[in-house]
């Protein structure tokens, strides 16, 4: 007698707990070939609101860990990433209709990208930030910060490299994060939401919104308590990307524009994925005795 | 119990203590010197210098040359001083232009005390005051009661104001009650004539410090705080009159008695003279503008002086020749 | 003998205005060439008297596609031509504004209404600065790590509170770096632009380098959303920022935006208490307050608060408001009616919600746009003149108890441009720089500015960086 399977509810991520959208819709989730994989949470304009109250209060936690222990815990990630490498492949097979040698390739690449960023969490400061040579007797240093909460649109096609590759790169240098992953390819985000959940990654640092980006965006772009938007999720939609864009002039936000196309994501990323989501600050002292 | 914990002995009621005296210990007046707010010398020179920008022209410096002059202790402080040359310098400060009547005489001349009674001879008749430099000027290092019976040699042969110089070693050490009864007691022994105390700024080379050396030389009896012995590089600097001039400033406010300033060595220009004055105007207010309560210890600026206060009655620059030696 | 009785009174000391030669009409400075514009001309006032001082041309939406056309076709000579040529440009006209900085100060002074002193002593000598620190950038460029390759066409709009200064914060890294740039001032400030387009010519600036536009927000606009611009560099208020933001939203440009601010400027009870003071008045009354990043909130903690409002006012006491042009003025004239209205309503909300208002007793002139500086007391963190950037001289005081306390209020506003903190206690100057949302943090000074610090805000106070290295990163790709 065949044995019937528990299935998985795949739910949101928020604030570091699994709820399920609290407008009670899901929706239907199709493998690459049309046939029916599961239903994921359909996340609403309220879940994006509590998504936004659970990273801006994880904000000043995680900007205040030192950068090394932001890079432990970065690092952490790929670890357990590593460690349920047939799941992810799993995943990826179903929902990107790769091959099984394809799909644990893009596991590899994406856990080289987190592992790659995670390097950077205790050398961008030195990267980017120098002691400026003024015209006076004064201490003069510019630092790099996080800007804050920072709302992602992830990619479309690209469902777990493409994810990590703008995850990683927001929360190295100590912002948290609202993402809205891949519509029709969301099952790699709410894995990588249970590793986030497993590793060392503090509740509400990173949170997982499946749905569509289209609906969410607006709120998250429109929002007053988001201080940056990644516009990626919508390549190729340059009007709604612009909409977007508009809504987020309201509190000046700062935006990192929709590519045409999604970028080929085993390029290495440009230090601007990271630097776009921070503030310089500058400091000034005199010196005397 | 810990080693250096006094028993209260139970018998003894402890009771608040209200009118603890800042200097009745060494540990009580460095909680006030250093509970002071401090200097920060970046801001302290860029204010100096901001005030340094003052254009002062036409009847406002005309004004300010007049109570520059008035303001000057005519010096002479040298191994080579003669009562000849006392004399001569008397005579200037009594009227530093013989041409011009208009001319305000100097507030005093400053000598060393063997020379007090020539100069006091010289001056009999006018209203310039005497000052004595004394206490083992200018470096201060000679027993207690050589520097009383030099403060006393001087007063005795008629000095109206005597210069003392504080124990900077002891200052630099710590030992603030050592400088603050050494102070009183210089002050005691000037009886009738106003007592300068010197701080030696160039060696006390902090802004705090010299804050702190003011409170203290005012705190102990003072009536006058002046920068310099004129025998030590940097003498008066504009930003350490400032920090000494917001001492007494804050000093009245907070004890009513008003305390006189004096910036000595290093001024040599009627430029100069005139941003200390505008510092004055400034920082303190126009109650200080007056010979009572700021002196510019000084020999060769009273020439500069002289000539730019021709040149501002004739329209010409006025030169060496027109202004008498000292 | 000086009477005692006499005060010390200062004579007026006027600089000179013969230095400067203000024509009756400006036309726009186009392609090299000064040309006419086809908009309505419009006056510009001397602030400090109302004289009318000349008529200047506006550009319509064609004359800003001339001069966005000009740029576009220099773009092609200056972006190729190898940085060490540029560099030689840049330092040229660094010099030649150095050899000409008394007329620029004093018509700065006229058309502004900021003092002499101010002028001379801080805008001037910084703007030869920057375009000497950004010439030697031109040819170094490969070490930055922005990328070697301009952007193209520069739209730069500026506002009138530093008309030349902010001209040079904005003409002199894009040229570093290759582009060419169109330049709108402010309609109330647009002398020296025009005076410094008269540099570029006798600098030999290959023409359509520099093109600089005049008129108001419609020219803006026009300059802004002109579809052939590459980059748009904005310093103003923050709802003209936000207007950008959006028209430029879509499109390829890359913007820039320096914007408002509502600086809290905080006093421990340890801090350098003269020197505080001294960094209070610069820090809001420097250039009447109309300054970004002005500290226009005093946060004192409430052990020292009495102590320091009294130094306060009776430092306030001592300021001298008056003839901008006297070397002894240290607050000048409002800008323009407009500002001195907008000044005097929100001073009088404060009044209204139930603020203590003081002002320092001083006389101002019949004639021209006067505001004396004034401080308000018992002001919330509810009151708009503690949310508001008034731009002008006036101060909101506000009360702290702990550092977190005083952190919390700090941020406590949508700006994040700049903030002041005195102590002298290390340890907490940097915990609180680093606990404060602000672009710029001045420990134990204020309203500094140097041409190799970068400056820009957090939040609404715009993005990107201007000045130092970071200032490159705007006009490099």
């Amino acid at each position: 007698m065949s044995r019937a399977d528990v299935r998985k509810t795949y739910k949101l991520y928020i604030g570091g707990a699994f709820p399920r959208s609290e407008s009670g819709h899901s929706y239907v989730v199709n493998d690459a070939k049309g046939k029916f994989l599961a239903n994921a949470a359909l996340a609403s304009r309220k879940d994006a609101r509590d998504a936004v109250v659970a990273a801006r209060s994880a904000f000043p936690g995680w900007a205040a860990r030192t950068a090394y222990n932001r890079g432990q815990v970065v690092y952490r990630i790929a670890e357990v990433m590593e460690d349920r490498r047939p799941q992810f492949v799993d995943a990826l097979q179903s929902s990107e209709g790769l091959t099984s040698r394809q799909a644990s390739g893009v596991l590899d690449a994406a856990v080289d990208r987190l592992v790659w960023y995670a390097g950077w969490a205790d050398k961008l400061t030195q990267v980017v930030g120098n002691a400026n040579p003024v015209a006076g007797p004064f201490f003069n240093l510019s630092t790099p910060e996080p800007t804050g909460v920072v709302a992602v649109l992830a990619p479309q096609s690209s469902s777990l490299l493409g994810l990590v590759s703008v995850v990683a790169p927001v929360i190295v240098s100590g912002n948290t994060c609202v993402v809205v992953s891949s519509y029709e390819r969301p099952l790699p985000a709410v894995t990588f939401s249970e590793v986030l959940a497993t590793s060392d990654v503090p509740g509400g640092v990173v949170n997982v919104l499946t749905g569509s980006a289209e609906t969410v965006g607006p709120w998250l772009a429109s929002h007053m308590d988001v201080n940056a938007i990644d516009l990626c999720g919508l390549a190729g939609s340059d009007e709604l990307a612009a909409e977007l864009e508009v809504a987020a002039a309201e509190n000046l936000k700062r935006v990192r524009r929709a590519p045409a196309a999604e970028p080929d994501w085993t390029e290495e990323p440009e230090l601007s994925s990271m630097t776009d989501y921070l503030e310089t600050k500058t400091v000034w002292h005199p010196i005397g005795v | 119990m810990l080693e250096g914990m006094v028993a209260t002995d139970p018998e003894v009621e402890t009771r608040p203590i209200r009118d603890l005296d800042v200097t009745g210990s060494d540990s009580s007046l460095r909680r006030f010197l250093h509970g002071l707010p401090g200097v920060d010398q970046v801001g302290a020179e860029q204010r100096a210098a901001q005030l340094s920008t003052r254009s002062i022209k036409t009847s406002a410096k005309a004004y300010a040359l007049d109570l520059a002059i008035s303001m000057v202790d005519l010096t002479t402080l040298e191994g080579q001083d003669t009562e000849g040359k006392v004399r001569s310098l008397a005579a200037k400060a009594m009227h530093p232009d013989p041409s011009d009547p208009t001319c305000p005489p100097t507030a005093a001349v400053c000598v060393y005390g063997d020379l007090v009674a020539t100069a006091k001879e010289a001056l009999k008749g006018s209203n310039v005051k005497v000052a004595a430099v004394a206490t083992a000027f200018p470096s201060g290092r000679a027993a207690m009661d050589v520097k009383i019976a030099d403060t006393r040699d001087a007063v005795e042969a008629g000095a109206d104001e005597i210069d003392m110089v504080i124990d900077r070693g002891a200052f630099l050490a710590g030992r603030y009650l050592e400088v603050f009864e050494e102070i009183a007691q210089v002050r005691e022994a000037c009886g009738p004539a106003h007592l300068k105390v010197i701080l030696e700024t160039g060696e006390l080379q902090t802004y705090d410090n010299v804050r702190r050396a003011s409170w203290l030389a005012m705190l102990a009896g003072g009536h006058f705080i002046k920068t310099s012995t004129g025998k030590v590089q940097p003498a008066a600097t504009l930003p350490v009159t400032l920090v000494m001039l917001e001492a007494v400033r804050d000093f009245r406010e907070a004890t009513g008695t008003m305390i006189g300033v004096k910036p000595a060595g290093g001024i040599r220009t009627a430029k100069d003279a005139v941003k200390y004055l505008v510092t004055v105007n400034e920082v303190t207010g126009p109650d200080w503008l007056d010979p009572d309560w700021f002196r510019f210890g000084a020999s060769t600026l009273l020439n500069d002086l002289l000539m730019q206060r021709m040149k501002l009655k004739t329209g010409r620059y006025s030169g060496h020749d027109y202004v008498t030696v000292d | 003998m000086a009477a005692s009785s006499q005060k010390f009174e200062y004579a007026p000391a006027p600089e000179s205005r013969s230095i400067v030669d203000i024509k009756p009409s400006y036309g726009l400075f186009i392609d090299g060439d000064f040309v006419d514009g086809h908009g309505k001309a419009f006056k510009t006032v001397n602030p400090a008297s109302e004289e009318v001082l000349a008529e200047v041309a506006e550009a319509d939406d064609n004359d800003v596609d001339l001069a966005v056309k000009a740029a576009r076709r220099a773009h092609r000579g200056w972006s190729r031509m190898p940085g060490s040529e540029r560099a030689k440009y840049l330092y040229r006209i660094a010099r030649i504004i150095a050899e000409r900085s008394r007329e620029l100060a004093v018509l700065e002074s006229i058309d502004n209404g900021k003092p002499i002193k101010e002028s001379r002593d801080v805008d001037v000598p910084i703007v030869s600065a920057h375009f000497f620190y950004y010439a030697g950038w031109a040819d170094k460029l490969k070490y930055a790590g922005f990328g070697e390759q301009s952007l193209g066409v520069a739209a730069q709009v500026i506002p009138w509170n530093f008309p030349l200064l902010m001209l040079a914060w904005k003409i002199a890294p894009a040229l570093a770096c290759g582009n060419t740039v169109v330049l709108k001032p402010a309609e109330t400030t647009p002398l020296t632009a025009l005076l410094f387009a008269e540099i570029c010519q006798q600098a030999d600036l290959p023409p359509g380098v520099v093109n600089i536009v005049t008129g108001a927000g419609g020219t803006g606009q026009a300059l802004v959303g002109h579809p052939d611009v590459d980059k748009v560099a904005f310093t103003g208020s923050t709802e003209v920022g936000k207007a950008i933001a959006r028209t430029v939203a879509g499109s390829h440009k890359r913007v820039t935006l320096e914007l408002g601010g509502k600086a809290a400027n905080i006093v421990f009870d340890d801090a350098p208490l003269d020197q505080a003071v001294e960094g209070i008045v610069n820090g809001i009354f420097f250039n009447q307050g109309h300054v970004c990043c002005a500290g226009s909130r005093l946060l004192v903690q409430e052990s020292v608060a009495e102590d320091v409002l009294h130094r306060l006012k009776r430092r306030m006491a001592t300021l001298r408001v008056g003839d901008p042009l006297d070397k002894n003025t240290d607050i000048g004239a409002i800008n323009s009616a407009e500002q001195l209205a907008r000044i005097r309503e929100l001073s009088d909300i404060g009044e209204a919600e139930g603020a203590e208002r003081w002002s320092a007793p001083c006389e101002l002139p019949s004639h021209g746009y006067w505001f004396p500086p004034t401080l308000f007391t018992d002001v919330t963190a509810a009151h708009r003149i503690a949310r508001e950037e008034i731009f002008g001289p006036v101060l909101s005081v506000l009360t702290f108890r702990t550092p977190s306390e005083a952190v919390a209020k700090a941020n406590n506003t949508p700006y994040g441009l700049s903030a002041g903190v005195w102590t002298d206690k290390g340890s907490r100057i940097l915990q609180v720089a680093n606990q404060l949302r602000a672009g710029v943090v001045w420990a134990n000074t204020f309203n500094k500015f140097d041409p190799a610090s970068p400056f820009g805000g957090y939040k609404e106070s715009g993005y990107g960086r201007e000045g130092g290295k970071h200032g490159l990163e705007a006009y490099l790709r």
